[in-house]
């Protein structure tokens, strides 16, 4: 089976953002590979066969193909153009689905949930709508047989079952089970590893017109609570204050 | 604005999640504002009692696809019929739910336009609407419009308010046929599975939750022949209990933090965070949670925080409005007699 895990790289999740001047800073934290893609990757490791890493991203090294190939993947693929520049989701789908193309041949196409900068959500969807395939978004459990794969997709109200012909998209939950932990010689491999960079020439697609414009970014305001201890000689007492509090709150 | 305003119901079996009405009333809003037309979009099998309440709730027009066909949601034949009625409209909203963001972003491609998820405000600039949209797990906002038509977003659910139902409100209900697709390209619905069971937390006004703390009671004495993991996991069933017991009297949901679903107390489903679920009640209620970035970042838009925590210096206390500094296990069951007094039953 020939599966594509798309990956992308973002800032630690415990960096302090900061957003100023119309630009993004991250300080002194590192670039990881989207926490949510680790499920993705393993997920396509667990399943086995050839499996390639794919990302869309700026020229130069990238964590989260390294991440990929350190642990287990075969392959990584970086798509790198000066044309992306402002691109959104969907353009971004349009050439992930371009170099799928290019790739050819690909059985399984898997995402993570979702990326933890733009928290937007939707590459999987986007991806299979653009190349037609069916989409078996939020699995929790995944199996492939005889040419169908079958997922257990995560809903509000509990597990909904789903199945599609292959080729097919997912995009996974942490369900799936955690994250391998690469291994020495993965790592070595990894940071040996000539990972090829395609432009859009190399995919034979022209560069995506963005819909979206981004006015600006800014910090939320931090609203400054006061935070207000309850104290008490016992826990009945404290209970008894903070209740009344909570109700004059009108919150209940 | 050239063009009505869609709004996508979103429903399990029948039963409109509340953050379709939310996005309704944002809509009817807008609409007005925009002096243009509201339509309301429900697909199902049965779908007449919904499309009232679409009305009540300030559809003017109300589009409904009924189908056996369309019993369960599978997301390519709900996005093309989506796709097959918006083609006209200034813009869509979505509730942002795990089906309405997918079908917005397919919608997206199949339109050639752009979407923008997750809108917790929205203005409107012309016939442009302005979305701010939370990055970097609420760290950051941005504010962004949908340059081509129609402007597809989701809205953040619980982020806008529901609005009451007029039951003399008058609107007009218009079925659209359905086509059953071929099963080319398709996911097919096969069944709902018993595992993973459905806590509404996105949808909750209240919520307990609970962390690592639940565990550590060590004056709880386990029944015998436990090893270490079976004993810590029964203190945390223990632990939890409690956090049930305060989220029952209050009709509210339980929630936790990651540390607590990684070592197996409670399931994932539960996980509120940058990881799990990102919630947004009136009340929030951490017991034994310390208040990592990665969990705030999932609750710290609550109206209230209430955190209860053994050490004064976690960083919880930080976002709280109400902070108690002692043991969860004295204080939920004394917060539940509290309120079981209070509010009766
Ligand atoms: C990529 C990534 C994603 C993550 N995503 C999430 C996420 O989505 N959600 C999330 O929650 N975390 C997430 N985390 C983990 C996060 O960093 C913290 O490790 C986690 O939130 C800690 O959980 P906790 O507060 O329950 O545990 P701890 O930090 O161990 O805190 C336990 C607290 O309980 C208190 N306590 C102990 N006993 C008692 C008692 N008897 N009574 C009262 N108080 C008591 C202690 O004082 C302490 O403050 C993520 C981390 C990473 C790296
Ligand atoms: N630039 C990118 N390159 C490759 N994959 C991506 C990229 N952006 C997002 N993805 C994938 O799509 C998923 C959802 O991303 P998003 O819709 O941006 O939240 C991520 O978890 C990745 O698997």
């Amino acid at each position: 089976m020939k599966i594509v895990v798309c990956v992308k790289q973002v800032p630690d999740t415990a960096a302090k953002i900061v957003a100023a001047g119309g630009e993004v800073t991250w300080g002194e934290a590192p670039l990881v590979l989207n926490p949510w893609d680790e499920y993705a990757v393993e997920l396509a490791l667990q399943l086995g066969g050839d499996v390639t890493a794919l990302t869309v991203g700026q020229e130069g090294p990238n964590e989260a193909l390294k991440q990929a190939l350190a642990m287990g993947c075969g392959e990584a693929v970086l798509v790198s153009d000066p044309a992306l520049s402002g691109a959104d989701s969907q353009a971004i789908a349009r050439v992930l689905a371009g170099a799928v193309s290019k790739i050819g041949a690909v059985d399984l196409l898997v995402f993570g949930r979702q990326a933890v900068d733009d928290d937007g959500g939707v590459m999987a969807a986007q991806v299979a709508r653009v190349l037609g395939w069916p989409c078996l978004s939020l699995a929790a459990s995944v199996q492939v047989e005889d040419g169908t794969v079958r997922t257990e997709r995560a809903i509000e109200e509990g597990r909904q079952v789903l199945s599609a012909r292959l080729p097919a998209v997912i995009s996974v939950t942490k369900d799936i089970g955690e994250p391998r932990y690469p291994s020495f010689m993965g790592i070595r491999k990894a940071s040996r590893a000539q990972i090829p960079t395609w432009t859009l020439g190399d995919i034979g697609i022209e560069a995506p017109a963005p819909a979206l414009s981004f006015l600006e970014t800014f910090n939320p305001p931090t609203v400054e609570v006061e935070v207000e201890m309850i104290a008490g000689e016992s826990p009945e007492a404290i209970a008894a204050s903070l209740a009344d509090r909570l109700i004059a709150e009108k919150v209940l | 604005m050239n063009g009505p305003i869609a709004v996508y119901i979103d429903h399990f079996k029948g039963q409109a999640l509340a953050a379709s009405w939310e996005a309704l009333a944002a809509g009817r809003r807008l609409a007005d504002e925009a002096g243009t037309r509201l339509q309301a979009l429900i697909f199902g099998a049965k779908v007449s009692e919904l499309a009232e309440q679409a009305i009540q709730y300030g559809a003017d027009e109300v589009y409904t696809a009924e189908s056996e066909s369309l019993r369960d949601y599978s997301p390519e034949p709900f996005a093309s019929l989506a796709s097959g009625l918006v083609g006209e409209a200034a813009a869509v909203l979505f509730p942002t739910t795990t089906r309405g963001r997918e079908i917005a972003a397919m919608t997206a491609i199949d339109l050639n336009s752009g979407v923008i998820t997750d809108v917790t405000a929205l203005q409107l600039d012309g016939d442009r609407m302005v979305a701010e949209k939370p990055v970097y797990a609420g760290k950051a906002v941005v504010r962004v419009v949908c340059r081509t038509d129609p402007q597809i977003l989701t809205l953040r659910s619980r982020a806008f308010p529901k609005g009451e139902p007029d039951p003399n409100r008058q609107g007009s209900i218009l079925p659209v046929s359905v086509s059953p697709d071929g099963a080319d390209g398709l996911s097919s619905h096969q069944g709902y599975a018993e595992s993973g069971g459905g806590v509404s937390l996105a949808d909750a006004n209240i919520i307990v939750s609970g962390g690592r703390g639940v565990a550590n009671n060590p004056n709880l004495v386990p029944p015998d022949s436990m090893d270490e993991k079976e004993t810590e996991l029964w203190r945390a069933h223990q632990g939890y209990k409690l956090v049930g017991d305060l989220a029952e009297v209050l009709g509210g949901a339980v929630g936790a933090s990651r540390a607590a679903v990684d070592a197996g107390y409670i399931p994932y489903a539960h996980q509120v965070g940058q990881t799990g679920k990102v919630v947004s009640p009136d009340l929030y209620i951490a017991a034994g949670i310390s208040g990592a970035i990665q969990h705030l970042a999932g609750m710290r838009t609550s109206k209230v925080i209430v955190a209860i925590n053994k050490d004064p210096e976690a960083p919880i206390f930080k976002y709280a409005r109400f902070g108690v500094v002692g043991d969860l296990y004295d204080i939920l069951p004394a917060l539940t007699d509290a309120f079981r007094q209070r509010l009766g039953g």
